[in-house]
């Protein structure tokens, strides 16, 4: 179990190497094949040639890419100084730099906006994992029954709608047409519960739908391809309760594929929530990295590009460790 | 097999079969024809498959289309444009016989002709992208689960490792760097290069794993081993005998793809990151739709539902397909 444990943070620790290393490189590398230059994105359109030898050797643009990697991961984990000529700025660790457009450091702009799509996420996962396994559960067991075809139709309906669509109908509807919400920009749960209620409930509703429908799909597949194993004739043929079989159980296997995918979708998620969060004009974390992106601020998208993959690997991790909760047969080596 | 030991009577379908079949000699079926008999009996999965069709003609005849029934997808119809609120003058967006879907707020574009437009940049993103997604999974994932050891190590750990991933960043900031001109290319065709290989090449760990397994289980079946032992080389048999069995899931992961990356396709538009303007994208028309849908719903109503009916339609198909390749289906 240790070792399997280390052995797996040792994975953790490479992915995140290889992804920083590809990120650094398509955003640092790139830029030179195609002839722009990062200190005039740093400064903008209107400087001097002074000026902008002044911002290389401040923000090392300077060095040779290998060398800017690796004071890039030392700011990380021990901080850095960022010498400015006459005066040194120090950035303590976690020091991911400073944005290039409002000069905030990106460790401090990640913190702030690390609620928005964390309430968006977490509060959108709890309704879709209980919506989307409990229908999936009722449609496998009322196999070819209205029933079943009801929640297929709307499931398949579900996973082909894009969620910037039903992210303007949600509110078309409630909103607009019957007047039962209204429509919010995000409120912190410190300052007024009840608003910060009110800001996510449609949001939530429309992430959760999506992913209900695909978790309601996979559920019923794989609670019929259970319901037809032979430990479940054995559970019926000792005589236990329907009930039992069905929960103690045919449940049990039917989970382990979802919790693979719940580990996946949410580690995405919490990385920011892209187009949810531009839908709804959240302050979020997908929102940053894509107005970073278009403003070509560069350690703001290396910031939470890295954030977002450790998420989904830790994700991955926390996963299979609960695979030998979940599934006897599971032996972690 | 496990066959469900419980109520099966109620879930076999009519002896249709067995009712047709007595009068003519028992003559073999392929595979393929199972699949295709299956097929043809699913009325759902063939309607899928019909208003596919429907869709790529739509696209392919998109100038004669439009020549016909609507006005050029750049044309500007300000007069068709209430100047005061900027939303299209007359109900549903300014639909009439001269504009079937309307016309675009503000400069009173043609919806319908954008539409049939954006069903080329659409199909041909999310065609080609796929290709580019199975050729590679379905190649690495067979070597992958073919050869074993340190290459099925290498390929797993970069699957593993793309799926880590956040691929929606990553391709609207690979399509933000690229240059707006490349090996001769200008604007929208440069554009969709890119989004066609990062959106495929996002994609190939998905199919790559379903192969990887697919191909493991097979490695280890009689027929193969009776072929290694009448001498087969490792690429006779991976081409003659592994290769036929492994098409039916690429064929059904193929089909399923194709939805997810039309999807994808908008969700990039939608963020900016796909065609440029003025070329028409579905997605595009969307996020144009967000500051004035409450004043003209139309306009975010209709590229919605084409989003809607065209991933529908490729989903039913796909699902269809699936169930008509199951070996273990009726």
């Amino acid at each position: 179990m240790l070792v399997y444990l280390i052995r797996r943070l040792f994975n953790v620790a490479a992915t995140l190497l290889v992804v920083s290393v590809v990120t650094f490189g398509i955003f640092f590398a790139v830029p030179k094949i195609t002839g722009s230059d990062p200190a005039l994105m740093y400064a903008g359109r209107e400087t001097n040639e002074t000026a902008l030898a002044g911002i290389r050797v401040k923000m090392g643009f300077d060095k040779p890419i290998s060398e800017q990697y690796l004071t890039f991961v030392k700011g990380i984990f021990v901080g850095r100084d960022y010498d400015g000529g006459t005066e040194t700025t120090h950035c303590e660790a976690p020091c991911f730099g400073y944005s290039f457009k409002t000069e905030a450091p990106v460790w401090e702009t990640m913190v702030d906006r690390m609620p928005v799509t964390l309430s968006l996420a977490l509060g959108a996962a709890v309704i879709w994992v209980l919506a989307g396994v409990a229908t999936g559960v009722v449609s496998a067991l009322k196999r070819r029954t209205a029933v079943d075809r009801t929640v297929m139709v709307g499931a398949l309906a579900g996973v082909s709608l894009p969620i910037f669509f039903t992210g303007m109908v949600a509110p078309a509807i409630f909103v607009y047409s019957l007047g039962w919400l209204d429509v919010s920009n995000y409120k912190p749960l410190t300052e007024d519960p009840g608003a910060w209620l009110n800001s996510l409930i449609l949001p939530w509703i429309t992430l959760a739908f999506l992913f209900a429908a695909t978790y309601a799909r996979i559920t019923r597949a794989t609670m019929l391809e259970v319901l037809g194993e032979d430990y479940i004739r054995t559970a019926r043929a000792k005589g236990l309760k329907e009930g039992v079989v069905i929960r103690k159980h045919a449940l049990r296997s039917t989970l382990t594929p979802i919790v693979t995918m719940f580990g996946l979708d949410l580690g995405g998620l919490l990385g920011g929530a892209v187009l949810t969060e531009t839908t709804f004009n959240f302050q979020g974390l997908g929102t940053a990295a894509v107005a970073a992106i278009g403003q070509g601020d560069l350690p703001v998208i290396m910031g939470v590009t890295l954030l977002a993959a450790l998420f989904v690997v830790m994700a991955n991790l926390i996963v299979d460790l609960l695979y030998a909760v979940i599934d006897p047969r599971v032996r972690l080596t | 097999m496990t066959a469900p030991l419980h109520d099966t009577s109620a879930e076999t379908p009519a002896p249709v079969s067995v009712a047709d079949v007595p009068a003519k000699a028992i003559e073999g079926r392929s595979p393929g024809r199972i699949a295709w008999m299956r097929l043809k009996r699913d009325k759902v999965a063939l309607t899928g498959g019909m208003v596919v069709i429907l869709l790529i003609l739509v696209a392919v005849f998109a100038p004669q289309i439009v020549s016909v029934l609507g006005h050029p997808p750049n044309e500007f119809h300000e007069d068709l444009i209430d100047p005061d609120l900027g939303t299209p003058i007359g109900s549903f967006g300014g639909m009439s016989s001269e504009h079937l879907l309307g016309v675009e707020p503000t400069n009173g574009r043609d919806v319908f002709s954008r539409i049939v437009y954006g069903a080329r940049i659409s199909l041909v993103v999310a065609f080609l992208a796929a290709f580019v997604s199975v050729a590679i999974g379905s190649f690495l994932g067979a070597l992958a689960g073919f050869l074993g050891g340190w290459v099925d190590g290498l390929i797993s750990r970069t699957m593993d490792l793309l799926l880590a991933f956040p691929q929606l960043l990553f391709t609207i900031a690979l399509v933000s760097v690229v240059p707006n001109s490349l090996w001769g290319f200008e604007g929208s065709g440069v554009r969709m290069g890119v989004l066609i290989v990062v959106i495929g090449f996002f994609g190939w760990p998905y199919i790559g794993r379903i192969v990887r397994g697919q191909t493991i289980s097979l490695r280890e079946r009689e027929y193969v081993e009776a072929a290694r032992s009448l001498g087969a080389g490792r690429g006779y048999i991976l081409v003659k005998e592994l290769l036929p069995n492994l098409v039916a899931p690429i064929l059904v992961y193929a089909t399923l793809i194709i939805p997810t990356n039309i999807l994808t396709e908008a969700a990039l538009s939608f963020l900016g990151a796909g065609v440029k303007p003025p070329t028409a994208s579905w997605g595009k028309m969307l996020s144009d739709a967000v500051p004035i849908y409450q004043d003209d719903p139309m306009y975010m109503v209709v590229p919605g539902m084409t989003i809607f009916i065209t991933v529908l339609a490729f989903n039913l198909f796909g699902d269809g397909l699936r169930d008509a390749l199951d070996p273990k289906g009726s």
